[in-house]
């Protein structure tokens, strides 16, 4: 027994087995594959890079687009779980920032030794984002507005700390450098920094496709209503969401000491808004529930990819800026395209 | 007002009920509530109300808006904690603290809100909250999904049900109509409820056509011989599918009825309080 009879199709039933325009094919499958567009962003505008200049596609050059993407790629992760549940974190790479401080004066400066330095580093990481989730579950105040906070009070206390003061390369223990370390892989010359960060995609990755808690991260931002009458437990989600990210963010802190050779307050500066624009260009939604972390890696390798190609090609470093601004809005424009999906 | 603690005692709602409101044992019941009684500061929400839900039934309540009747089922499924009265299941008393209280003692609740996240697909939607995990140290040391197992009971589920319109189980909840949507919440609760399936007005935000299908998933339900309460002041769909109706009214019970016993105008008219059932 049938609920929907089969009723002889109808003229709006016939008009709904229409073929689809090319266009509409487009949709559907961007809807299937969210990471096609930066994936064929990234195909075509390396390619169109590489006609400009030659240079571009030389292994030293997209080894060093490796290396400078791999922190905001880090960064990016912890920031694609959350901005996945409809939130958004402005702290991130203040966090990082804060926990490489402290891994780095804790070692030359306490005389701890450099492996606890760096897990209190880690631990101090996810601290801070515990206290975001904290703050966004227990008050119910909006992400915006706990991380605009989170992200001045981290800032202050990392410069407090400190000083101000950087820590160089020589004073450290070698084991906060290692993630600087380079080796070649075939004619390509890569950190280890840059292999740690494949792996943790690859972990977060499989987390949220794969496990029942990655299902309900994309359900609480999908419809979180729907998630709690579903009997997920929306807060210990988002709470759980938000001290992976500081996990995440206090763990780039290890990469990024190992990128930039010294401990700075002053470095990365613009991360925490760069780490959204990754997010974005990869193709997950600022109204959350949709995308994921292979989006994320080629946003993050597009933002790169651009910043050198268009160097390259001899352009202003201005329009290089005014370029990625571009691609911020065409890429969230498609994602409201895309979303008007039909049936 | 009093309220008194044990069941024995007389409540408010110790009077004529209807044609088909006599109260019965508890232990031969599905579902019993006894006197409950739920205030929000001086609003009485609830004022000693108690119904039955027997084996293998529709129960439809019935109510102007603020009648109380979404107060009474919420009572009863763990969504508020009544402040006084008896709930039974099965015959043992129950105390359901939340909403998940209620679902594990296999309780399953519908809402009007189309309650499904549109990007997921049916599948996930369908398990959402209780995923399976795979076999073997894929499940329990990596925490895999069993995708495809959930893939496969889902189109089960939906076929017992008779959705056939639908078929594949990995098209996202958004690329449904409403109905198909509700279809799917419908298929949900009727998989994995035990006792009795809640559907709170299920065709409100749906169409004719649609509430035709709902109606009809409420049909297979309860051919499944799995009851059902039906919270709804559709009258047409009350008295097609219901086979007792409990009226809601003024937090209180105004009577309960059947459709061979009375008419959707009269029963309008007990609802709004224009006539009340006489005892005789």
């Amino acid at each position: 027994m049938s609920v929907d009879t089969q009723a002889p199709a109808t003229a709006a039933e016939q008009f709904a087995r229409r073929r689809q325009s090319p266009l509409q094919r487009i949709q559907h499958l961007l809807h299937a594959h969210p990471s096609l567009s930066p994936l064929m962003v990234l195909i075509i505008s390396c390619i169109v890079f590489t006609i400009i200049n030659p240079r571009f596609a030389q292994p030293g050059t997209i080894s060093i687009i490796l290396q400078q993407t791999a922190v905001i790629a880090a960064l990016a992760i912890g920031q694609t779980l959350v901005i996945l549940t409809a939130g958004i974190d402005l702290s991130a790479g203040a966090i990082s920032i804060l926990s490489m401080l402290l891994m780095a004066n804790l070692a030359v400066n306490n005389g701890v030794p450099g492996f606890l330095a760096i897990l209190i580093g880690i631990a101090f990481g996810t601290a801070c984002g515990f206290c975001n989730g904290l703050l966004v579950t227990r008050l119910g105040l909006p992400p915006f507005i706990v991380t605009l906070g989170t992200l001045s009070i981290f800032t202050a206390i990392g410069l407090l700390y400190s000083g101000g003061a950087s820590v160089g390369k020589a004073k450290m223990p070698d084991i906060l450098n290692v993630m600087g370390t380079r080796f070649p892989i075939g004619p390509f010359n890569i950190t280890l920094g840059v292999l740690v960060v494949i792996a943790l995609a690859a972990v977060v990755g499989f987390a949220l496709s794969q496990t029942a808690w990655g299902r309900h991260v994309y359900a609480v931002g999908d419809d979180i209503e729907a998630a709690r009458l579903a009997g997920i437990q929306v807060n210990r989600v988002l709470l759980s969401v938000y001290t992976v990210a500081g996990l995440i963010y206090g763990f780039t802190a290890w990469v990024l000491i190992g990128r930039a050779g010294t401990a700075s307050p002053n470095a990365i500066v613009g991360a925490n808004l760069e780490t959204i624009t990754a997010v974005v260009i990869g193709g997950t939604s600022l109204f959350g529930g949709r995308g994921g972390i292979l989006g994320t890696m080629l946003g993050a390798l597009i933002v790169y990819a651009f910043n050198t190609g268009l160097a390259l090609a001899g352009v202003d470093d201005q329009l290089r800026i005014l370029t990625i601004g571009v691609l911020i809005i065409v890429a969230v424009s498609i994602d409201q395209w895309i979303r008007k999906v039909k049936a | 007002m009093t309220t008194s603690p044990t069941p024995t005692a007389t409540a408010t709602d110790e009077k004529y009920r209807g044609p088909a409101g006599e109260l019965v044992d508890p232990s031969t019941t599905v579902l019993s509530a006894r006197d409950l009684v739920k205030t929000f500061g001086r609003v009485i929400g609830l004022d000693g109300v108690s119904f039955d839900l027997k084996a293998g039934e529709v129960l439809a309540i019935i109510g102007d808006n603020g009648a109380g009747k979404s107060t009474l089922i919420k009572a009863v499924t763990g969504a508020i904690v009544p402040d006084a009265g008896q709930v039974f299941l099965d015959g043992r008393e129950v105390h359901f603290r939340s909403p998940q209280d209620a679902r594990q003692a296999g309780i399953e609740t519908v809402y009007q809100t189309l309650a499904v996240a549109p990007a997921l697909d049916i599948a996930a939607n369908m398990f959402l909250g209780r995923e399976r995990r795979r076999k073997g140290p894929l499940g329990s040391i990596f925490r895999m999904l069993d995708k495809s197992g959930m893939k496969t009971d889902a189109g089960k589920s939906m076929a017992n049900l008779g959705i056939a319109t639908i078929q594949n189980m990995s098209q996202a909840v958004e690329t449904l109509s409403g109905g198909q949507r509700q279809a799917v919440a419908v298929a949900r609760a009727a998989t994995f409820a035990t006792k009795f399936v809640v559907l709170d007005e299920p065709t409100a935000a749906l169409g004719v056509k649609e509430t035709g299908q709902v109606l009809n998933l409420i049909q297979q339900i309860k051919a499944k011989g799995l009851p059902v309460i039906l919270i709804s002041h559709n009258m047409p769909n009350v008295f097609e599918v219901a086979d007792r109706i409990h009226i809601a009214r003024l937090g209180g019970c105004a009577g309960v009825i059947t459709p061979q016993s009375h008419t959707p105008t009269e029963a309008v008219a007990i609802m709004t309080g224009a006539t009340t059932l006489e005892k005789g």
